[in-house]
């Protein structure tokens, strides 16, 4: 009766991983999907406060970003320890904003325009003071819809 | 010519290559916030036109440099915020052509008159954390949603948040004009009136 005794021989058959690739492709296909290249390097330190009272920010296209933060180290010789604005790649003045709404503007279609909101990605330990003074500027340029950007979350991790 | 098959090419070392790939996304994904507090400031005006306001109506909040919070010239700690502005904004003390019937608050002849009166002042100083002043703006809001929640709840038996998500959803079904009626109405009977004192 050999025939039967082939069968019980031998240990555990290997496990195939012939679909491990495709899993794999599985993944990255979707974080090639999910992924948002970053169109600003940042060049502070930009820890957003939490708020949960938020509204989603829809039309990516439409939104102007200015980051308030400290500096990060390396620019901290250059640029001191206070915070700072920061416009596309640059470092900016607050007179710059005016400038920098004009050209946000003029690369939207024109109809477009009253819907550009000014998101304030600003970060937690900033002082009002610049901020009043960036706030005062939008007004002057007449861009009114502003959003403080926040992360979901309790205001008692503010705190920290 | 024998017929040969063509060798067939070891795809072994496919898996490594999608692994260095979705290692690659993996670290170069940032997954965006976009998600905030929308605002909108107040237009410059030309006319220097005072309006006189009641000092009742008006809901005076104070940030100091300090992050210490002054309600109504009272010390007030962040979590009573809330439920403070609630009141006020709830309180319906108007009589005659002031008077709020839909709102339940204390009727004190010393508060606000009805919800669209109610002005809350936001002051800060220049030393104010931008975290603290976010709070506060956050607890604010989330006093009108409360009632803008309540009053939805008690007219068309839902919350006013989930009106507003239906009218944004796409897929929503129903009349989106009734909808937008009825959170237009709401937004009337309690209005959003924040005030900002600018800075010196």
């Amino acid at each position: 009766m050999s025939k039967f005794n082939k069968k019980k021989s031998g240990d555990l058959p290997a496990i195939s991983t012939a679909s491990l690739p495709d899993i794999v492709f599985m993944l990255l296909f979707f974080f090639m999907v999910a992924t948002v290249m970053r169109d600003n390097t940042l060049k502070i330190k930009n820890e957003l406060p939490s708020a949960d009272q938020v509204e989603k920010l829809d039309k990516k296209d439409l939104v102007m970003y200015i980051y308030v933060g400290q500096p990060t180290e390396r620019y901290q010789s250059q640029f001191g320890k206070e915070s700072r604005i920061q416009l596309n790649d640059k470092f900016a003045d607050v007179s710059d904003i005016k400038a920098f709404i004009a050209a946000e503007r003029a690369s939207k279609r024109e109809e477009l325009i009253p819907f550009l909101t000014t998101a304030l990605k600003v970060d937690k330990e900033a002082n009002m003071g610049l901020i009043g003074d960036i706030k005062q500027e939008l007004r002057e340029e007449n861009a009114l819809k502003i959003n403080y950007t926040t992360k979901q979350g309790d205001i008692s991790a503010n705190r920290k | 010519m024998a017929k040969r098959s063509a060798p067939e090419v070891n795809a072994g070392s496919m898996a490594d290559i999608a692994f260095l790939l979705l290692i690659f996304f993996l670290v170069t994904t940032t997954i965006e916030t976009d998600t905030g507090l929308n605002r909108k400031l107040p237009p410059i005006e030309e006319s220097e036109e005072d309006v006189i306001i009641k000092q009742k109506n008006i809901f005076t909040v104070l940030i100091n440099g300090k992050d210490q919070l002054l309600v109504e010239d009272e010390l007030m700690d962040l979590k009573d915020l809330r439920k403070a502005a609630v009141e006020f904004l709830d309180n319906g003390g108007g009589t005659g052509e002031d008077g709020c019937d839909y709102c339940k608050g204390k009727r004190d002849p010393k508060s606000s008159d009805n919800p669209d009166k109610a002005i809350i002042s936001l002051k800060n100083e220049r030393e104010t954390t931008y975290k603290t002043y976010i709070s506060v703006q956050n607890e604010l809001v989330a006093a009108y949603n409360e009632l803008r929640n309540r009053r939805a709840q008690e007219l068309y038996g839902t919350s006013f948040l989930q009106m507003q998500a239906n009218y944004d959803d796409v897929n929503w079904v129903g009349s989106k004009d009734k909808l937008k009626e009825k959170i237009e109405k709401i937004k009337i009977e309690y209005p959003q009136k924040l005030s900002e004192v600018q800075q010196k």
